[in-house]
């Protein structure tokens, strides 16, 4: 079996495989595929059609009919219809009483056949596209349709294809056997992928011959694992080749970068991984829809109590007779005397038959109806229309709409959501001294103006003719940007050039936004001097060494910012090609003249190109011999340049100065990085004229002002990882031959690996100096919300860099432990590093995100972000975007194992709490409303910081509770380093113990799970692929609309559909309880005064049409103060509009005008010779006019659509009637009305009864909602008010108001207090706290070197909203001073904060509480700017806050 | 950072891939229209139901109603009527002997008078009702016990009643016509007046027996079997009588006008009164001249054919003479109820202007706590 086993750990790869071979004989788990679609086994396999559709022509009705009767009301309807044919109970005549039924069926038939048509032809689409298939009997490559494709199947695919079926990738165009594809479409990531040849036929010489292949391929069962895919190839000779996840190409990627590809098919259709993993749509219900549930359970007790009521009556009334029938209690049918008893029974059915309208059939349907209306109406809202990628919001779940107005808890993911993802050089710091790159931030600038501008014209001026002039405006503005522009290369808006780059197939990474970067003229100016020092070198053949010491770190540093990455440099001329250049280096460059005679254009070459890139380290030992070579096939820019270079002189032409065109070709050269940082680097270092033009996996070339190209001999790349968070690079530098590293990463962790300054001389104070600038700089960085980088370098000297290999090859190789020890590996490397510089990289915020933050979370909304940034960065951008207040206390939790995770919690639990008693006298006296239970949830200017491991503890089932007791007291929650995992179960966690509703917006497909788990899901479709969008019930094209579809669309549709719920169940009841009380004075009999046909259209047709009008349209508070007022969102999230109590005082209100609509005809006509119909039409009528008059009194906004649909509501009721009386005298039994609508509307007792019944009826309510409206107005109808006014009060109302204080709202808690004992209590639990801190380093274990790291570049310190150099002063402070100071400081709060208390206290002093009793407490805290420190640990901490800082720090 | 919890939904079903190729309208823009409609603009009328705006409408309620019902009020008083409970349940009753006896099947007729005093005259039409309390001739098995189409004369329905009517369908072997629990159980009593001149003479009344019934039934609904000249005993041979019936259907009346199932006491019978305690139009007296009062003030004898029994179900009977108005009979319910709410809409409305008065201004200014 191991035959070709040589390594230990192919030998255990080869045992894998025949356990796994072992497995497939038994179970037969394994699929085989040979060449050729048709042969025998593999018909049994799926092809490659795909069919998502429910129903076929036949099976719809039946199929159809099944899934509708699992509704349980459906049956239910269905039951009393059929029950209606039985005689001794029917009530109706029985065709008549399955119309509704019917109908509603129909309804939602015709509805599941639309979609199901949709999908029809999407499959169809996608069935029909084209793809080259291998055909074996014409032996090339035939256009087949994608269905046409079978399993073993060889298909050809062209750059930017998409590929139809998994493929196993057996031959690429790509020298390396490499193939790259994009799986934005799967799992959202925009990066390349690289997928690689089967070993075997990487090395074919020749081209792949599918007519020669004749190998079997053996792998596993279909699965819907995306990373996972195991089998082996077994070739003619009987040897065999692992494949796995890297040799497949998914189905619905798409092949980037690679001109053509060949593979063998081998799963289709339905078994392709993409396919399994399409779950069906998951049915969510929303909270309404439970509730409304709830209710129509009670209308069924509540028919059933009726229903055995007259049962119940009917007995008793039958009873009273005895055995003397009178004449008009007539036997049943079969003419035997029934006893009261049965007769009872019976009677209880017929009566679940007349009261059937009690449960309402048509709210289903009519619930549905508007709520696709509404989702219609969302989906039109110009607002929520993004014209820079021309899309618009999507609602994909058509029946969560309300959900949206009820939201209380918002997870967010944070790049690319909240950020654009878009990473932009900002500024830099290059040995010690800024460059602001004003230019840079100006153009920067003028982006977002362009774009609130843009804004601004489609959001204002809402009733002008708003077509028009936007359009003119925009012409407008376009000609005045492209003058403003013109000292860029590129003009145009933001949005241009957005939708340019989402229009272009290619996925631009990068905007001109990040593309352009302006360079700050001092470093421009540095730059072109060190080159023209160079070159002045050059010419006196000075070796490059004696260069000044910053202009050789700025050259590195730019050389480190080009190389230091993992670009993959192409052309978009020919984006299938990547720019090869190799520069095959005979031996090291020692001097300039080395140099010049090494690139001297004559001996550049052509060449072709077959090295293969798998160890990077065998080869740097011994650099290949041999002539240059350019590799082939490349850019014609580049050989058009290289023919520049040949034209003049040997010497003088390679360091001739860039020409100035060089500039547009460089443009050309496009980047496609891994990370948007590494990209934004690139590009800031080309404008510095330091361009990356070529990576291969063993050299990198930089093309350098006045030097031309240099080709860096690439030794060793340490890629970047989480833990390490830096990457290094190892080169052989071609202008001094030194070894260099190139290091870059997290300012944390380079400060402490740089090379300590040695001596106290110039050189070493300089070195000090530029240390502290550089950090003072990185603050600054940070609180302005870029994320930093630093660039750092060191040379090793030959023997250290063999000794250094020599280990790293050792560990490279070694089995057990492997990770470990490359990674002492590489710290052995970075080490002693001399620090260059370092960046601010800007994640641009996406336009109005702090507003939409502040916004949403006036209206009550907790926001809680979930990232899988590193720490620093999450609490920078959290900062940026108003997410955490700088005046905000800031718990971190940072634990390292599950107990150091529960006494953090406990603490922290501790600390609020003792905060919280502090609170509590002023809240009993503020808000005695409140009652104890509810207090807890009072959330507190405090932020919650966690990364993902402290997560991972926290979640943990016994810990989940206190921190969820944390989390939920604190405004902002900060989750950082989490996994996609880790975010649902955030997200589940919060949703199933808080019972709450919960939203996560996200855009990328790290975000698919949290978004799947959520009440509500919503995706960005934005750059990051379509994942989070297919995964999501709603799609915004920018968060920031996340405001509008809440606040607004949210609001309305929530208020909409309450009430309209409500007001169902109120109309039905009412209309039902007339025939309750007709019971009465029939002697239980089950007789209905309404006509039959009255009774089962009443709700199906008369009285529909004006609620759908007002559950779709009607608005309460206008879209502009809802947004003005963001508190108006709470009444939706308190489930205001639709309490449980009002579901009774409807249903009170129900029966209350139902007496009113019945008594006053019945005392009407009392002893009269009025008959059944004759005085059962005017009631109907009665009962048609008070509904639709309640339903006019809860309508808030009537539009001619209103007063359209009453109108029609009565003329349809009126003809309906006038038709059904006058057209058949003997039709319809048992009823016969004939002609009694025309005798009522000829008697003036009708109109009379019309006028004082409706008016009887709705006075209750009526007054009650006038004095509602001025006695308690709730903030809604404050707000509707507030619409009333006009413009300019209403502007000033708005402003005056934002003053007016909160103290309707208990829930947002006071941000300040009086002080009381607690505080003294609090000022003595510092002393005590100081004295336990040691015993808390040894109790809990905390690390002091990391801490001081981390606390030395922590957010808070960057975040101090000081002038950077009162940071430094207080960090050095700091630094230098001994606890003895803190412990002054320490005592320092309680005097002060008492004194400042004394009077009205500004919102944001705080003071702590802290309990006493834990061991482990490391709370600082400084009042008012005072300095704070703690133990040593944390001692270095700078504290230049005004606010408290509560920092929990155990690593 | 993959996603580990992968698991693509997409509803539509279609292949992620082909998103691009199903975008079809990639040169359209699209924008969503910039309508009123669309944008939820349309013109609106916006009422804030406060105190103040209220206020007017109670007001105005209340000054509409409180008239209305005062006239309703008088129009019903100026109707008069006359009740007389003929049941004899009570020994003291002249039918009292009348009431012990019959039921459905006894053909012995039975006559008793009941004398009564008319302390008004009667000045227009006076409609002669019979009441029947306690009666529920709405009840669902009963009001159904009919077939429409056999009193419409169809032929058909004739000799095979709807299975509506039973068990009232048929009666030996032979189809009822008409059939039914209603006509079965149809009013036989008969009524006479007779006024008691001063002198002694008695006079009797002319009682109208045409023009009680509704035109449309009459004319439309009800019909005898074959037109109308026919002889009508012809017609309904084959058929039988009512169980209840003492004469077949054709010997309702002597005029053939008003016989068979035109018959417009069968008519008024078989328009199943609403509620328990009804009254059915029995006769009219028509007035004879302006100058004198169609019944004057004066004694009067109802002379009945006790026939129909009631007291089993706890019935009653009743004889009521009454004039009407353009509103109907007597009720001043409807007068008082206006009355009533007009009141009632005019207190709510001082209620309101004092809330108003006292809290009205105090949010004006729409204070929405931050």
């Amino acid at each position: 079996m191991a035959r070709e086993s040589g390594e230990a750990g192919a030998l255990k790869s080869c045992e894998v495989r025949k356990r796994t071979k072992r497995k497939s004989k038994k179970e037969s788990k394994s699929r085989v595929v040979r060449a050729g679609g048709a042969q025998e086994p593999h018909k049994r396999y799926a092809n490659n059609k795909i069919k998502t559709t429910k129903y076929t022509l036949l099976s719809f009705l039946p199929k159809n009919l099944f899934e509708q009767f699992h509704r349980f009301a459906n049956v239910y309807f269905v039951f009393i219809a059929l029950l209606n044919f039985v005689p001794v109970v029917k009530a109706f005549q029985p065709v008549l009483a399955l119309a509704p039924v019917i109908f509603i069926l129909s309804v939602t038939a015709i509805k599941d056949l639309w979609e199901d048509y949709r999908r029809h032809r999407s499959d169809t689409e996608i069935n029909h596209m084209d793809c080259l298939v291998y055909c074996q009997s014409q032996r090339r490559y035939v256009e087949k349709y994608w269905k046409q494709v079978r399993v073993g199947d060889f298909v050809r695919l062209r750059c930017n294809e998409i590929l139809p079926a998994d493929v196993l990738l057996l031959s690429s165009s790509d020298p390396d056997g490499l193939c790259h594809i994009e799986t934005a479409t799967l799992d959202g990531e925009s990066n390349l992928k690289q997928r690689q040849v089967v070993r075997r036929f990487l090395d074919l010489d020749c081209e792949f011959d599918p007519s020669k292949y004749d190998s079997v391929i053996e792998c596993e069962k279909p699965n819907n694992d995306l990373g996972r895919f195991r089998g082996y190839i077994i070739h003619r000779n009987g040897k065999r080749d692992g494949l796995n996840k890297d040799n497949l190409l998914l189905r619905g990627c798409t092949i980037r970068n690679t001109e053509e590809a060949v593979g063998i098919v081998i799963y289709a259709g339905h078994e392709t991984k993409s396919m399994l993993n399409n779950n069906g749509p998951r049915y969510k219900r929303s909270k309404l829809e439970r509730q409304m549930n709830i209710d129509v359970f009670w209308c069924v007790i509540i028919l059933l109590v009726m229903c055995l009521f007259s049962a119940i009556g009917h007995g008793l009334w039958m009873f009273q007779y005895g055995e003397t029938r009178p004449v008009f209690d007539v036997l049943s049918p079969g003419g035997t005397d029934l006893s009261p008893a049965l007769s009872a029974v019976y009677l209880f059915l017929t009566m679940i038959i007349v009261f059937q309208v009690l449960i309402p059939i048509s709210l289903f349907v009519s619930i549905e109806i508007v709520k696709i209306c509404q989702v219609y109406i969302i989906h039109q809202d110009v607002e929520l229309y993004d014209e820079e990628t021309d899309s618009h919001l999507q609602c994909r779940a058509l029946n969560i709409t309300e959900d949206l107005g009820q939201m209380q808890y918002i997870f967010s993911d944070k790049t690319g959501t909240l950020t654009e993802n878009k990473m932009v050089f900002r500024r830099c710091a290059v040995a010690g001294i800024e460059y602001s790159h004003d230019a840079n931030a100006r153009r920067l600038a003028m982006y977002q103006e362009l774009d609130s501008e843009e804004e601004d014209c489609t959001s204002h001026g809402g009733t002008l003719p708003r077509r028009d002039s936007t359009g003119s405006h925009q012409s407008a503005r376009v000609v005045l940007r492209s003058q403003s522009t013109k000292s860029h290369r590129r003009t145009g808006s933001r949005a241009e050039a957005k939708r340019a780059s989402i229009l272009s197939k290619h996925t631009a990474f990068s905007s001109p936004m990040e593309k352009d970067v302006t360079p700050d003229p001092q470093l421009l100016d540095k730059v072109n001097d060190c080159a023209s020092q160079m070159e002045f070198m050059r010419l006196h053949a000075q070796p490059l060494a004696q260069l000044p010491s910053e202009l050789s770190d700025i050259i590195d540093f730019f050389v480190a910012l080009a190389i230091c990455n993992t670009v993959v440099v192409s052309s978009p001329n020919q984006p299938r090609q990547k720019v090869r250049m190799r520069f095959e280096l005979k031996s090291p460059v020692k001097t300039i003249e080395d140099f010049i005679k090494r690139f001297t254009p004559s001996r550049l070459t052509s060449g072709s190109n077959s090295s293969s890139s798998s160890s990077l380290a065998t080869r740097s030992s011994a650099p290949r011999a041999g002539s240059s070579l350019l590799s082939s096939p490349s850019t014609e820019g580049t050989l058009l340049r290289l023919e520049e270079e040949k034209s003049p002189g040997p010497l003088e032409g390679s360091f001739r100065p860039v020409p100035p065109h060089s500039a547009s070709e460089e443009a050309e050269l496009r980047y496609e990085a891994e990370s948007p940082d590494e990209a934004a680097l690139v590009y800031a270092a080309r404008a510095y004229k330091c361009a990356l033009v070529g990576r291969l996996p063993d050299q990198v070339t930089v093309e350098l002002p006045h030097l031309g190209k240099l080709t860096f001999e690439l030794l060793h790349t340490l890629g970047f990882d989480s833990t390490r968070k830096r990457m290094s690079v190892v080169v052989r530098h071609p202008l001094t031959d030194e070894i260099t590293v190139y290091t870059k990463g997290a300012d944390s962790v380079i400060m402490d690996l740089l090379r300590p300054p040695t001596s106290d001389d110039t050189k070493g104070k300089r070195q000090r100096k530029t240390l502290y600038k550089t950090q003072n700089y990185l603050n600054l960085y940070a609180a302005n919300g870029l994320r930093t980088l630093c660039i750092a370098k060191k040379v090793l000297s030959k023997e250290d860099y063999a000794a250094w290999l020599k280990s790293h090859l050792a560990a490279e190789t070694t089995i057990q432990g492997r990770e470990e020890l490359l990674f002492e590996s590489a710290l052995r490397l970075e080490t002693d590093l001399q620090l260059l510089g370092a960046t601010g990289i800007e994640d641009r915020l996406q336009d109005g995100v702090p507003e939409t933050i502040a916004s949403l979370r006036k209206a009550g909304l907790q926001i809680w972000v979930l990232t899988g940034d590193k720490q620093e960065t999450a609490i920078n951008i959290a900062y940026a975007c108003k997410l955490l207040d700088p005046e905000e206390e800031i718990i971190t939790l940072n634990a390292d194992s599950q107990e150091a995770c529960a006494v953090l919690l406990e603490e922290s639990l501790h600390y609020i709490r003792s905060k919280f008693l502090c609170d509590a006298p002023e809240q009993a006296t503020r808000a005695p409303q409140d009652d104890p239970s509810s207090l807890p949830v009072l959330v507190h200017r405090l932020g919650l910081v966690i990364d993902g491991r402290t997560l991972a503890y926290a979640l943990d089932r016994s810990l989940e509770d206190r921190f969820l007791a944390v989390a939920r007291s604190c405004r902002s929650v900060l989750c950082c380093r989490s996994t996609p995992l880790q975010k649902s179960m955030v997200v589940k966690l919060v949703r199933n113990k808080l019972k709450v509703m919960t939203l996560a917006i996200g855009d990328g497909a790290n975000d698919v799970s949290m978004i799947q788990v959520a009440d509500v899901g919503v995706g960005i479709s934005g750059q990051e692929g379509m994942q989070a969008v297919m995964a999501s019930d709603f799609a915004l094209p920018r968060f920031q609309y996340l405001q509008k579809l809440l606040l607004v669309h949210g609001h309305w549709c929530y208020s909409r559909l309450a009430n309209m719920i409500l007001y169902f169940f109120y109309k039905n009841a009412m209309f039902v309880a007339l025939i309750f009380w007709y019971q009465f004075y029939c002697g239980f009999s089950g007789s209905a005064m309404i006509d039959q046909w009255f009774l089962i259209f009443f709700n199906l047709m008369f009285s529909a049409f004006p609620q759908l009008i007002t559950g779709t349209l009607d608005k309460d508070v206008s879209a502009e103060t809802l947004q003005d007022r963001p508190q108006l969102y709470m009444s939706g999230q308190n489930s205001e509009e639709y309490k449980p109590y009002m579901f009774w005082m409807n249903m009170i209100d129900a029966f209350y005008q139902s007496l009113v609509c019945f008594f006053i005809p019945y005392f009407a006509y009392s002893d009269s010779d009025v008959d059944l119909f004759t005085w059962g039409t005017p009631i109907t009528s009665l009962a048609l006019f008070t509904i639709l008059l309640h339903l006019g009194i809860e309508t808030k906004t009537w539009t001619w659509l209103n007063w359209a649909s009453i109108a029609f509501s009565v003329a349809l009721f009126l003809t309906i009637a006038l038709c059904y009386n006058a057209s058949c005298p003997s039709c319809y039994p048992p009823s016969n009305p004939y002609w009694t609508i025309q005798r009522q509307l000829a008697n003036p007792l009708f109109y009379l009864l019309c006028l004082i019944t409706p008016v009887a009826a709705l006075l209750p309510r009526y007054f009650y909602r006038a004095c509602q409206g001025t006695l308690f107005p709730g903030p809604v109808q404050l707000g509707r008010q507030l619409d009333r006014l006009p413009p300019e009060a209403r502007r000033s109302a708005l402003g005056q108001t934002k003053v007016t204080g909160g103290h309707h709202f208990a829930s947002q808690p006071p941000l300040y207090h009086i002080p009381g004992f607690f505080c003294n209590h609090g000022a003595e639990g510092y002393k005590k706290r100081e004295a336990s801190t040691d015993s808390a380093k040894e109790g809990v274990g905390l690390s002091g070197g990391t801490a001081t790291a981390e606390g030395g570049w922590g957010p808070d310190a960057k975040r101090s909203g000081l002038p950077p150099e009162v940071d430094t002063l207080l960090y050095l402070q700091g630094d230098a001073s001994d606890g003895r100071s803190y412990a002054n400081a320490a005592v320092a709060p309680s005097g002060f904060s008492l004194a400042d208390r004394a009077t009205p206290p500004p919102p944001f002093t705080q003071h702590e509480c802290v309990p006493l009793t834990t061991a482990a407490t490391c709370v600082q805290s400084a009042p008012g700017g005072e300095g704070l420190g703690l133990p040593p640990s944390t001692a270095t901490r700078p504290e230049g806050r005004t606010a408290d800082s509560l920092e929990t720090t155990l690593l | 950072m993959m996603a580990s919890g992968y698991s693509a939904k997409e509803e539509d079903g279609h292949h992620p891939g082909a998103s691009g190729a199903t975008g079809s309208g990639v040169a359209k823009s699209k924008k969503p229209d910039n309508t009123a409609f669309k944008q939820q603009r349309l013109p609106a009328w916006q009422p804030i139901l406060t105190a103040g705006t209220v206020l007017p409408a109670f007001f105005v309620i209340g000054l509409i109603f409180i008239p209305i019902g005062i006239g309703l009020y008088v129009t019903s008083n100026n109707i008069k009527e006359f009740e007389i409970d003929y049941t004899g349940a009570d020994m003291s009753s002249p039918c009292f002997n009348c009431s012990q006896g019959p039921s459905w099947n006894s053909t012995w007729p039975c006559h008793c008078s009941i004398a009564f005093t008319l302390d008004q005259p009667f000045e227009s039409n006076v409609f002669m009702y019979y009441g029947l309390s306690n009666f529920y001739q709405n009840h669902r098995r009963y009001v159904k016990s009919r077939d429409d189409s056999q009193l419409n004369g169809d032929k058909s329905s004739l000799r095979n009643p709807s299975k509506e009517c039973e068990p009232y369908r048929t009666s030996d072997n032979k189809p009822i016509a008409p059939c039914g629990a209603i006509a079965n159980s149809l009013f036989n009593d008969t009524l006479e007046l007779f006024y008691i001149d001063p002198n002694g003479t008695r006079t009797q009344i002319p009682l109208m027996k045409k023009g009680i019934a509704w035109w449309t039934d009459k004319h439309v609904k009800f019909r005898n079997p074959g037109g109308t000249n026919l002889n009508l005993s012809m017609v309904f041979q084959g058929t039988a009588k009512p169980v209840n019936w003492h004469e077949p259907v054709y010997e309702l009346d002597t005029d053939p006008e008003n016989n068979g199932f035109i018959n417009e006491d069968f008519i008024v019978w078989m328009r199943t009164a609403a509620l328990p305690t009804f009254r059915k139009l029995y006769r009219i007296i028509q007035k004879k001249s302006n100058m004198t009062p169609t019944l004057p003030r004066g004694n009067y004898t109802l002379d009945v054919t006790y026939n129909y029994p009631v007291l089993s179900f706890e019935g009653r009977k009743r004889m009521i003479l009454s004039t009407i108005s353009w509103m109907g009979g007597k009720n001043p319910f409807l007068g008082l109820a206006y009355i009533t709410v007009g009141s009632v809409c005019f207190f709510l409305g001082v209620v309101l202007l004092i809330i108003h008065h006292k809290y009205g201004n105090r949010n004006n200014s729409a204070d929405i706590p931050n």
